[in-house]
């Protein structure tokens, strides 16, 4: 085994002593940061017990001592000391007098003291305060972003020649087409949940076939559009903060800016529009394939064929409750996307706010979604639609 | 005293280092020693593989051949603890400052002696707040975090974090980039300073020609993927490898012969 293997090194240790001129404080071993949990014990009970009484420190045994160690010993030496002790010091090399001397030379003053039990009292209070004041700056912010976001597009309207496409096509394809397999899955599943769900209550009345009527509205109507906009604010909203955040963090943005690049036009209004031509598409893909699961379940389960399925979605499900479905679309991607980029933008120099952002965006736009479909639900019903 | 407390002279030593990435050669039998109690440069151009060099001896890069030996061990050859033991030998002061974002700088520096030792807090505390001081942070540093610090504070904080358990070896990247030109040379004069006090070892990167007058006791100079020089800064000089007559006799570094020493 090599000389100074880990487990050879001797641990640091204190032996208390008493003779006829007071209490004799041994330290022994090596005294330095990780070797010192063996005596932090007995230092701790050292001024109850000691207190007023004459201590001599006998260093003469001690190794390796460091900055760690000599600390410890300062400390409680200064707690005997506010105890009357009278203390002196034996066996002390020069370099652990050159240390002593350099940590007291560097030892602050005071050490703040913990809050009062008064001030954590009203920490909660604070806490409201705060998030009051935080959430009112988040609103003018946002208010803001909106504001910048409205004058780039009408600016872009006027010269649609400036509308970034291939940018837009991009994010079509990452946001759109690169969601489709997890859509697929999802809406799949749905569908075949709602189905199963419908078909026991069904059989109970003999009213097999009511179950196209159920899975077609309720598809395309709302679980459609909701589970697809669901799946895009978890996946894309959070990318669209995270890639902005990241930017911004390597003062990309700040550099577009001194370009002359407005992040606007180049970063977000992209962003939005793309997600907004994507997201009603794939809600039109989810209701097929919603539909689809809906299908195979009342085949399996109803006896109800392929043909008979499909011919009585054609006479029963009137093509509004597809359009409303679909609508629904670009003002749940608008959403989403303005959401994801505003919090992206607000993200700061340290690498910690990207993931608090990230999270604050998908939970925001979530909420937004389901929030809107609430709204559109609401009034589509006072309509008659 | 316990045999724990031997630093070997050689505390670092280098030899026939070849590190590739893909087809990518950085090191082509690369050697050299560091030897107790000295501040090393390791010096060289863009892409010369310095930071990889010291990446590989603070064991987050394996080299593809060679041995490198720190503190008399051999990195390839390291076994869990051994490695446990080792880390807690260095400090390690990133380019960056790489201070944790979601901790204050008193946590920052705290962190090891919490994780590590059974201190009680108020000695930690104490501890921490000295060390501050030491690397010439103001108090109320203490509480802030790192996002609030200018650029010279955070090197200073990263510092302290790299002192935090008393390391016998401190590894620093490129200290003083970023910094202007006074922050430096206050850095590099800590350096220096906490150097005699805390006999320390010192292994920095580095390209400010500054630093090298100043404050390098002996250093090696990279390129090619090898070492072209290594010694004392007059040993250096006196090398007729292009490499070397770049450095030192390009507009920069004659300007700084001129009125240097």
């Amino acid at each position: 085994m090599r000389p100074d293997h880990p487990r050879q090194a001797t641990k640091a240790r204190l032996r208390s002593e008493q003779k006829a001129d007071g209490w004799y404080l041994r330290l022994s071993g090596q005294w330095t940061a990780e070797k010192l949990e063996g005596v932090v014990g007995v230092l701790e009970r050292l001024p109850a017990r000691l207190g007023g009484t004459a201590v001599t420190w006998d260093f003469s045994e001690v190794g390796r001592m460091d900055s760690a160690g000599m600390m410890l010993h300062l400390h409680y030496r200064k707690e005997l000391e506010k105890r009357g002790c009278r203390q002196k010091i034996l066996g002390r090399t020069p370099e652990q007098e050159q240390l002593e001397a350099l940590l007291l030379r560097h030892l602050p003053e005071r050490i703040p003291k913990p809050a009062s039990l008064a001030s954590r009292l009203l920490r909660p209070l604070e806490g409201l305060g705060r998030a009051t004041v935080n959430g009112f700056r988040d609103m003018r912010l946002f208010l803001e972003f909106l504001g910048e976001n409205f004058l780039v597009l009408s600016r872009s309207l006027l010269h649609p020649l400036s509308i970034r496409f291939d940018a837009i096509a991009k994010n079509i394809e990452d946001a759109g087409v690169r969601a489709l397999p997890i859509i697929t899955l999802t809406s799949f599943l749905i569908g075949v949940v709602i189905a199963y769900q419908g078909a026991v209550q069904l059989q109970k009345f003999g009213a097999n076939v009511f179950i196209v009527d159920m899975i077609g509205i309720s598809v395309t109507r709302e679980l459609a559009p909701l589970i697809t906009a669901i799946v895009v604010a978890g996946r894309t909203g959070s990318s669209y903060t995270a890639q902005l955040g990241v930017m911004k963090i390597t003062e990309e943005i700040d550099a577009m800016r001194v370009m002359g690049f407005e992040p606007h036009r180049f970063l977000v209004l992209p962003r939005i529009l793309a997600l907004m031509i994507a997201l009603p598409l794939m809600i039109f893909f989810a209701d097929l394939i919603g539909i689809l699961g809906g299908m195979v379940v009342a085949h399996l389960h109803l006896n109800i064929s392929w043909n008979e399925f499909l011919h009585r979605l054609q006479t029963v499900v009137a093509v509004k409750h597809f359009w409303i479905g679909i609508v629904k679309g670009p003002f749940f991607a608008w959403l989403i996307a303005v959401v994801g980029c505003f919090r992206g933008l607000q993200v700061s120099r340290d690498t910690e706010s990207i993931g608090y952002y990230t999270t604050i965006s998908v939970v925001n736009s979530i909420f937004l979604v389901i929030a809107c479909d609430a709204l559109f639900s609401v009034v589509f019903t006072q309509l008659g639609i | 005293m316990a045999a724990d407390d031997e630093v070997p002279e050689e505390v670092i030593r280098v030899t026939d280092v070849v590190t590739r990435f893909g087809d990518n050669l950085v090191h082509d039998g690369v050697s050299l020693s560091v030897r107790k109690g000295e501040i090393y440069g390791l010096m060289g151009g863009s892409g010369s593989g310095k930071s990889t060099l010291l990446k590989e001896m603070i064991l987050l890069l394996r080299p593809d051949g060679g041995t490198i030996e720190v503190l008399g061990r051999n990195l390839a050859e390291l076994g869990f603890e051994e490695a446990a033991w080792l880390r807690q030998q260095w400090g390690v002061l990133f380019q960056s400052g790489a201070l944790y974002s979601s901790l204050t700088v008193a946590q920052n520096v705290g962190m090891k002696l919490r994780e590590y030792t059974r201190l009680p807090e108020k000695v930690i505390d104490e501890i921490v707040r000295m060390k501050i001081r030491m690397v010439g942070l103001p108090d109320h540093a203490a509480d802030l975090y790192p996002a609030e610090l200018s650029g010279g504070m955070v090197k200073r904080a990263s510092l302290a974090r790299a002192l935090a358990m008393d390391p016998r070896l401190l590894f620093l990247d490129e200290p003083t980039s970023g910094l202007d030109p006074i922050g430096a040379e206050a850095f590099d004069q800590l350096i220096l300073k906490l150097r005699d006090m805390l006999d320390l070892t010192v292994v920095m990167v580095t390209h400010d020609l500054d630093s090298i007058w100043t404050v390098v006791d002996r250093f090696a100079v990279l390129g090619d993927h090898q070492v072209v020089a290594e010694g004392t800064l007059e040993e250096v000089i006196e090398q007729p490898h292009p490499i070397v007559r770049q450095f030192f006799w390009g507009a920069r570094g004659r300007l700084r012969s001129a009125h240097g020493q």
